[in-house]
């Protein structure tokens, strides 16, 4: 039995049928198209499907898109505005923070969850804050320079 | 920081930020998995819970009857596919058939049984369900040692003892060296199991166009072109109405440097269905079904003089293979015979290998491929000799390094080190650290009880793979450079990148060589429609080889650009420098652009000349080249929980001349990531009866963020004699220098102990049990 939901994505306001099972990285991917955010693991562990609901970082292929009925969520394609990135995504492409790019959008949504927690975050707290987010390419070390440089940015 | 430079100044060596970033970040990329077409189905694959069983029954008709079902295929269905291609050859090898779908019996837990075809990913997962097999299961073995002993059960029946291959190789006389040595240490050493864990899983999308009956397989691979072929011989197809292409591909490490049942399937099902169809590996299937790494139980003897100086080397090698070979499994385990020396002169070796099949999924290439095994025994070996003699690890490294008036150098293993200073990044390394004051430090913690450990490597490595009589499926690269009307550039590389960055070094490569700004320069890659045949990325070759293919595909367009440049400006005396033709007794200059709209044009051409401005050029490399460096790891050890905290860690790597050191660093910090994931926490572990017990991200430990301690790249540049460009490569240098690296550093903590050596990885149990005075 499918259900009926609204929910604002990226700014845009829906109303979509969908199986109560189907989770809600499959209902931004193959539903809206929303390719950025992926799928590494499927069970909450890497972090490659990362957004925010309601403004909170979380792991969309362990959200249900009947959970999101009601909210707002934003994805990596919702981040720039009028064509202008956003510090964070500026500072990975600036110092090197990604290489194959597929842990990539996800890194990039929960290291702006941890500046909006923590303006100045010293390296620990970077590290600590993006534990959630699996990367194997980068050594996470030009990751946590981003997250510094867009701090630095963001706080100028 | 990086910035954007552009012309006049010279792009190569600089931090430049990358080209391919901007559709990353944005989320703008496409992936193999964000691929939709018209009609497209999707594939659910059945896979063994067993590692060895008979297969009595497959039920599918439960599966068949569910709305949205299309099809099941099973083994019966397509034993006439393939089989799975094994790319090395060794003399006596025995090769497994390898059926892409298992035709009456399974060989390891994962192993592919039959395939649903559903017009939606969760039908076709709800139909997989309802597939009922029976087994008989069979009695299975999944450790190489256990393998080969008495009484095991036959991983195939039809070769009892286990073993796949025996391969030996000699240099020098080991038995005088053996018997005239002063000292001889031995020691039992494993390289364990890896999962190289891409964050992207596998992935194929198949195409079939029935009316000009050509197939397209988009797949998330290292080697487009060599899938290619080999996918084409698979399914019986003409390879010119076969094409790959690789969208982005979210990391490889040498797990996707294959071909795969998987990729031939889809391929059949596009074929029988006339639609679309596309499957996605699971995390669980990737660690189940995509190589493992690694894999070597090794038994080292290392004989030498009282003052140090190495004299042999033997080895005896235990290589856990896995069920089947996939592409290059039997090759790996030779390439850690080549490398087994590491940079010392001594020439007396001996290696006996036995490739061992177990019930387990295939080990094959991973970061690395068989260098990180062989530098952890002789670096290991020569601490262990050095605390045998009561030596300092670094002078017994120094004192047995080839030094730079010896080079060329030919190993005990029939290689030709073209050139090396290896004293030079050991010594930068020890300065950096203050190696004495460390030594001090060490001395005054050990007084407070503390566990503080130094542990060096000093590692060398065979890169740019390769001159092709050394490689099964050839070793050349290919680049194509093409100037269009306007004057801008596209470069096609068949060295085709997952991560390196290839769009923006060979951008700069290009860029430098015809004066343009690096903006335009177009890198494409990936597509054998697209792009001239090619081998691929892997084994550190991809700017080491497919590098100098470019640079001589720019010289052979400048030489055209030069004849057109002379034509248009009616004179002899004509250079071409800062994208622009210049005559040097009138001064008066074309542009690139006037240039290649002329060529386009054709009213008129040099003499002998074709139409447009275009070059390719395939190169051959003459040598391996051989980047070489020093890490330096200094830990302290947790006496309450044993755990290991890396409390400084120096890289000084020397991969040659460096074309964007940005994205060296990167190669660097992922590269010692991967190597410190194998020393301290990673391990693909199955149970007696190959069970993977590691088989999801919760039981398998890569490094996260807080694991990583921060890392000090340095670099000494000593230039390639074998290409123009003067590059080695870089991909693997972090993952083989640090393995060494670290757990010599543990075991020089844990040395007043009594402890001489410990297996990776370094688990908090582990150091525990041995504070405990107990067995690691």
């Amino acid at each position: 039995m499918k259900k009926t939901i609204r929910v604002t994505v990226n700014g845009i306001s829906r109303n979509d049928e969908v199986e109560p099972r189907l989770l809600l990285i499959h209902y931004l991917r193959e539903r809206l198209g929303l390719t950025g955010p992926h799928i590494g693991c499927e069970t909450s562990l890497c972090g490659a499907c990362t957004v925010e609901i309601d403004g909170k970082a979380v792991k969309s292929c362990s959200v249900f898109a009947v959970q999101a009925d009601g909210r707002n969520v934003l994805t990596i394609e919702g981040l720039a505005s009028n064509g202008h990135l956003h510090p964070v995504q500026e500072a990975f492409w600036n110092e090197h923070g990604l290489q194959c790019g597929f842990c990539t959008p996800g890194m990039i949504m929960a290291s702006k969850q941890l500046l909006e927690r923590n303006s100045n975050p010293t390296e620990g707290e970077i590290r600590h804050g993006i534990e959630g987010n699996l990367c194997r390419c980068t050594g996470y070390q030009h990751i946590v320079n981003a997250v510094k440089a867009a701090a630095a940015k963001i706080g100028a | 920081m990086a910035t954007t430079i552009t012309k006049p100044e010279t792009l190569v060596g600089k931090r430049i930020r990358r080209k391919e970033d901007p559709r990353l970040i944005t989320g703008t990329a496409t992936y193999v998995d964000d691929i939709q077409m018209p009609g497209m189905h999707h594939a659910c694959i059945v896979r063994s819970p067993h590692a060895a069983a008979r297969i009595k029954g497959i039920h599918v008709k439960a599966a068949l009857e569910l709305p949205g079902v299309t099809a099941v295929f099973t083994g019966a269905d397509t034993k006439d596919v393939g089989p799975v291609p094994c790319g090395a050859s060794l003399p006596g090898l025995r090769v497994p058939h390898h059926h892409i779908l298992a035709v009456d019996r399974v060989y390891f837990v994962g192993h592919p049984v039959a395939v649903v075809v559903a017009t939606d990913r969760y039908i076709a997962r709800d139909a997989a369900d309802r597939i009922e097999v029976d087994y008989e299961v069979l009695p299975a073995v999944a450790d190489p040692e256990k393998a080969i002993a008495a009484g095991a059960p036959a991983v195939h029946p039809e070769w009892p003892d286990n073993v796949a291959f025996h391969f030996h190789q000699e240099g020098g006389e080991v038995d005088k060296a053996f018997a005239e040595a002063e000292v001889v240490v031995k020691e039992r050493i494993t390289s364990q199991r890896l999962i190289p864990t891409s964050i992207e899983t596998r992935g194929v999308v198949a195409d079939w166009n029935t009316g000009d009956k050509s197939l397209t397989i988009y797949s998330s691979s290292q080697i487009p072109h060599l899938l290619r072929t080999l996918l084409a011989m698979m399914l019986g197809l003409p390879e010119h109405h076969t094409r790959v292409v690789v969208p982005e591909v979210g990391g490889g490490f040498g797990s996707k440097l294959n071909v795969y049942a998987e990729e031939a399937l889809m391929g059949f099902v596009a074929m029988k269905i006339g639609k679309p169809v596309k499957w996605i590996e699971s995390r669980r299937e990737n660690y189940l079904c995509t190589i493992h790494g690694r894999g070597h139980v090794d038994y080292f003897e290392l004989a030498a003089r009282k003052d140090g100086t190495m004299v042999g080397l033997k080895l005896k090698l235990i290589q856990d293979l896995g069920a089947y070979h996939q592409l290059l499994t039997p090759a790996i385990p030779t390439l850690s015979v080549l490398m087994m020396p590491g940079l010392y002169r001594f020439k007396n070796i001996r290696a006996d290998i036995a490739g061992v099949f177990t019930n387990c999924v295939p080990t094959d290439a991973y970061r690395g491929a068989g260098r990180p095994e062989a530098t952890h025994g002789i670096e290991r070996m020569v601490d262990i000799l050095a605390a045998e003699l009561k030596m300092d690890p670094a002078e017994i490294r120094l004192k047995n390094f080839i030094q730079p008036e010896e080079f060329p150098f030919s190993t005990g293993t029939g290689l030709i080190y073209d050139s090396g200073n290896y004293d030079l990044p050991l010594k930068k390394a020890m300065e950096i650290v203050d190696y004495k004051g460390l030594r001090k430090q060490q001395n005054d913690s050990r007084k407070q009880g503390r566990l503080m450990g130094v542990g060096i490597s000093s590692y060398g490595e065979i890169c740019a793979f390769g001159p092709s009589p050394a490689t099964p499926a050839g070793g050349w690269e290919c680049a194509t450079v093409r100037v269009d009307p306007q004057g801008k550039v596209t470069v096609g590389t068949g060295a085709s990148p997952h991560g390196q960055g290839e769009e923006t070094t060979f951008a700069q490569i290009a860029a430098d060589e015809l004066g343009v700004d690096l903006d335009d320069v177009l890198v494409v890659h990936g597509d054998t429609a697209v792009v001239p045949y090619g081998i691929g990325t892997f084994g550190s070759r991809g700017t080491a080889v497919g590098g100098p293919a470019l640079y001589y595909a720019l010289q052979k367009l400048k030489e055209k650009i030069t004849k057109f440049g002379a034509m248009l400006l009616d004179s002899e005396s004509v250079s071409y420098s800062g994208g622009c033709c210049t005559c040097s007794k009138t001064g008066k200059s074309v542009t690139l652009g006037e240039i290649a709209g002329a060529s386009y044009r054709a009213m008129k051409l040099p003499e002998g000349e074709a139409p447009g401005l275009e070059a390719t050029y395939f190169w051959e490399p003459p040598n391996f080249t051989f980047p070489f460096g020093a890490h330096v790891a200094v830990t302290e050890i947790d006496r309450e929980t044993g755990k290991v905290k890396v409390a400084r860690y120096v890289a000084v790597d020397d991969c040659g001349r460096i074309v964007n050191p940005l994205l060296v660093d990167g190669q660097v910090h992922g590269g010692v990531a991967q190597g410190l994931g194998q020393a301290l926490y990673e391990q693909a572990v199955y149970d007696d009866s190959g069970q993977l017990l590691s088989g999801e991200l919760t039981d398998y430990a890569i490094p996260k963020a807080t694991m990583m301690p921060w890392i000090e790249s340095h670099h000494t540049e000593t230039p390639s004699p074998v290409n123009p460009l003067g590059v080695k490569g870089v991909g693997e240098a972090g993952t083989i220098g640090c393995s060494p690296a670290l757990v010599n550093s543990v075991v020089d903590a844990l040395s007043p102990l009594g402890v001489r050596h410990i297996d990776m990885p370094l688990t908090p149990e582990k150091i525990w049990n041995l504070l405990q005075g107990g067995q690691q």
